[in-house]
């Protein structure tokens, strides 16, 4: 137990941060399981899911500093935003497509994150994109010499778009201060791993573009802390960019209009679901003493009343005008 | 004021909005230590040293989307694309990403980025360096594109280009940058993007046009004056948004039309050009509105004869607007 213990208290977690990345994780999958809820009763149109990846995301989304570091993520990233101050009702605003969405007002699907305030870098569906962004934000804040990390997120799958290559070549050219960070979920919709890489890791793509490139367990929130934590202290010491690899496992379909047994056995699913972060951090956290049952459900009540009360809200807001439509193609 | 040339108020613009303002860099191929192929760029590495004056590795996606995400930062950037020909693989940046982070985040992002890049032919450029793109971006609403004709109207539109809160993609014609030289204030001055501008007053025939053929139907408007027939141009200048009240006032003033483009005729700028006369003026037009382009082939080719066939000349400039008057 007292091995257990340390292994947060050596990565530099406080028993107060572990407990917060955990609330943060519980929260993120509630919101990500509501939402399915609301799709399957016809209340919203469009799921994509965070699950079996809130790990990787609150774990990585704790190393930054989150008063200045851009956030550049991608559609499964709900863990990540909410750790960068996105809120639940934001999130079922943009669920519901409302006009007060943060993100876009109700014009992009729900998983198009984006929120100035927060640092949050608006995004797109094409893949990748935001991987020369992050790049030049880091540019920026390295012309106007400001002390920030940006921090981008992608799939594998996205790792094979030139966006990713010509965006990390910059950015190694250059000693950018950013942390890439594939979340590998080991699939692309439907096209497993072995069909996506040359290569055996996605980490081993760094190499090419002159950064450290590590590999994590993605289920483990304390390790991929670690190791984002000393790439986001190098970036800070000038010493340049590193991609970090996180591998877990997508646990639901690609999207709320995604079938997944055509492609991959149940029993494959139900052995991830084994591996499931939420359960196997909750243990590590009992274990330690820094969760009891009794916190446990409280916390879980906690966020239920807070889900309840967003998505009560978000239902009765307004949509935006129709004519709406016209406004913010360019500058007013 | 002194009389200067097309790219070296390319320059000029640069270097005065890079004087003004912090914020404003450049990145692009070779436009640091070499200042640009083309020598748009050049002293500036020297002026404002390498960290604002970006030679960048050579891949355009790169370079439009590194440049995007400063300007969602807060920077001025101009990007320069070293040939308007090798903007496609920055399509996606440029279409996806730059035109649409205002109205996508509902005015939360805002990218104010300035794309250059050298466009047209006449340079024995071939394929893939004389192509005109400009018809590719111009459906894509939250991008503005200006090809300004002259010297004054490139210090002054790409001064309002890099000011401009949204993205403007900036096409300079190649076969201008040392062909047509002009009056330029050395004070700073802006012109409205979005503006169509007369550049002769006519009665008989109308001529819309942009770029280079500018100055080829104002040559032969000074011909055909010799015969009494009084052509009426207008410069475009921004091909997207286009001028619309510019262009069915310019269409409906002489009731006869002539629309020039070097593009390729089919789904050219030219061609919305005649939507717009066709929906607005069509009672108070005297002739079928006629249009003068490039032939639709995938581009100009290399040998001499060849690209002189495909290219727009004073001469086809002059006849057709000939065949217009006569009509």
């Amino acid at each position: 137990m007292t091995m257990v213990h340390n292994r947060h208290l050596e990565a530099g977690l406080t028993d107060d941060q572990v407990l917060a990345m955990y609330e943060q994780m519980l929260l993120a999958r509630r919101i990500d399981e509501r939402m399915w809820l609301l799709n399957r009763a016809g209340k919203i149109p469009f799921v994509i899911s965070c699950q079996g990846q809130e790990a990787a995301q609150v774990g990585a989304a704790f190393a930054f500093d989150r008063d200045k570091d851009y956030m550049l993520p991608y559609y499964r990233d709900l863990g990540v935003v909410l750790t960068f101050g996105m809120t639940t009702k934001d999130i079922m605003l943009s669920g519901f497509a409302k006009a007060e969405d943060p993100n876009s007002g109700g014009r992009q699907m729900p998983g198009h994150f984006g929120q100035k305030k927060n640092r949050i870098v608006t995004g797109s569906s094409p893949v990748t994109t935001q991987v020369p962004h992050a790049v030049g934000i880091a540019l920026a804040g390295k012309i106007e010499k400001k002390d920030i990390v940006t921090f981008v997120s992608f799939g594998e799958g996205s790792s094979n778009q030139g966006d990713f290559h010509e965006g990390a070549n910059f950015a190694g050219v250059h000693k950018l201060p950013v942390i890439f960070l594939c979340e590998n979920n080991k699939y692309a919709i439907s096209v497993p791993i072995e069909k996506q890489l040359g290569c055996a890791n996605v980490s081993d793509r760094a190499i090419g573009y002159g950064m450290p490139g590590y590999t994590v367990d993605g289920n483990d929130p304390i390790e991929v802390y670690r190791v984002t934590k000393e790439a986001v202290d190098r970036a800070r010491r000038g010493e340049g960019p590193t991609l970090i690899e996180t591998v877990s496992y997508r646990l639901t379909p690609h999207s709320s209009d995604d079938d997944d047994s055509s492609y991959r056995a149940k029993e494959e699913v139900t052995e991830a679901k084994g591996k499931d972060p939420l359960f196997t951090f909750r243990a590590y956290l009992m274990s330690t003493g820094i969760l009891t049952e009794e916190l446990d459900q409280s916390l879980n009540k906690k966020i239920a009343e807070e889900i309840n009360e967003a998505t009560d809200y978000a239902e009765k807001a307004p949509y935006a005008q129709p004519e709406d439509t016209l406004k913010f193609v360019y500058g007013e | 004021m002194p009389v200067i040339s097309y790219i070296d108020a390319v320059t000029q613009a640069i270097r005065e909005e890079m004087e003004k303002d912090d914020k404003v860099f450049i990145l692009g191929e070779d436009v640091g230590v070499k200042g640009g192929v083309f020598k748009a760029t050049t002293g500036l590495y020297e002026q404002f040293g390498a960290e604002r004056v970006i030679d960048a590795p050579l891949a355009e996606s790169a370079i439009a989307g590194v440049g995007i995400g400063a300007a969602m930062y807060g920077l001025k950037p101009i990007a320069e694309m070293q040939f308007a020909d090798f903007i496609m693989p920055a399509v996606n940046q440029i279409v996806s990403e730059a035109a649409k982070v205002r109205y996508r985040s509902n005015n939360d992002w805002t990218c104010p980025i300035v794309i250059r890049a050298p466009y047209g032919g006449g340079i024995h450029g071939a394929l893939y360096h004389s192509q005109s793109v400009e018809a590719m971006f111009a459906n894509t609403p939250g991008l503005k594109i200006v090809m300004p004709s002259t010297p004054y109207d490139v210090k002054g539109l790409l001064k309002a280009a890099i000011q401009d809160p949204d993205p403007v993609l900036f096409f300079e014609h190649k076969r201008a940058y040392r062909l047509i030289k002009g009056f330029v204030p050395d004070e700073d001055y802006v012109l409205p993007i979005g503006k169509a501008d007369i550049k002769r007053e006519g009665e008989d025939i109308t001529v819309i046009t942009y770029g280079l053929c500018v100055h080829f139907a104002l040559q032969a408007a000074e011909k055909l004056a010799e015969d009494g027939i009084s052509a009426h141009v207008l410069d475009l200048r921004t091909v997207y948004p286009l001028d619309k009240e510019a262009i069915m006032e310019a269409a409906s003033k002489t009731g006869k039309v002539l629309l020039i483009t070097e593009d390729n005729k089919e789904g050219s700028v030219i061609s919305e050009v005649a939507a717009i006369i066709a929906e607005n003026c069509l009672f108070d037009l005297d002739a079928p509105i006629m249009r003068l382009a490039g032939e639709d082939v995938p581009a100009m080719p290399y040998a001499p004869t060849m690209e002189k066939f495909f290219l727009i000349t004073p001469e086809k400039v002059e006849t057709e607007m000939r065949k217009l008057a006569e009509f």
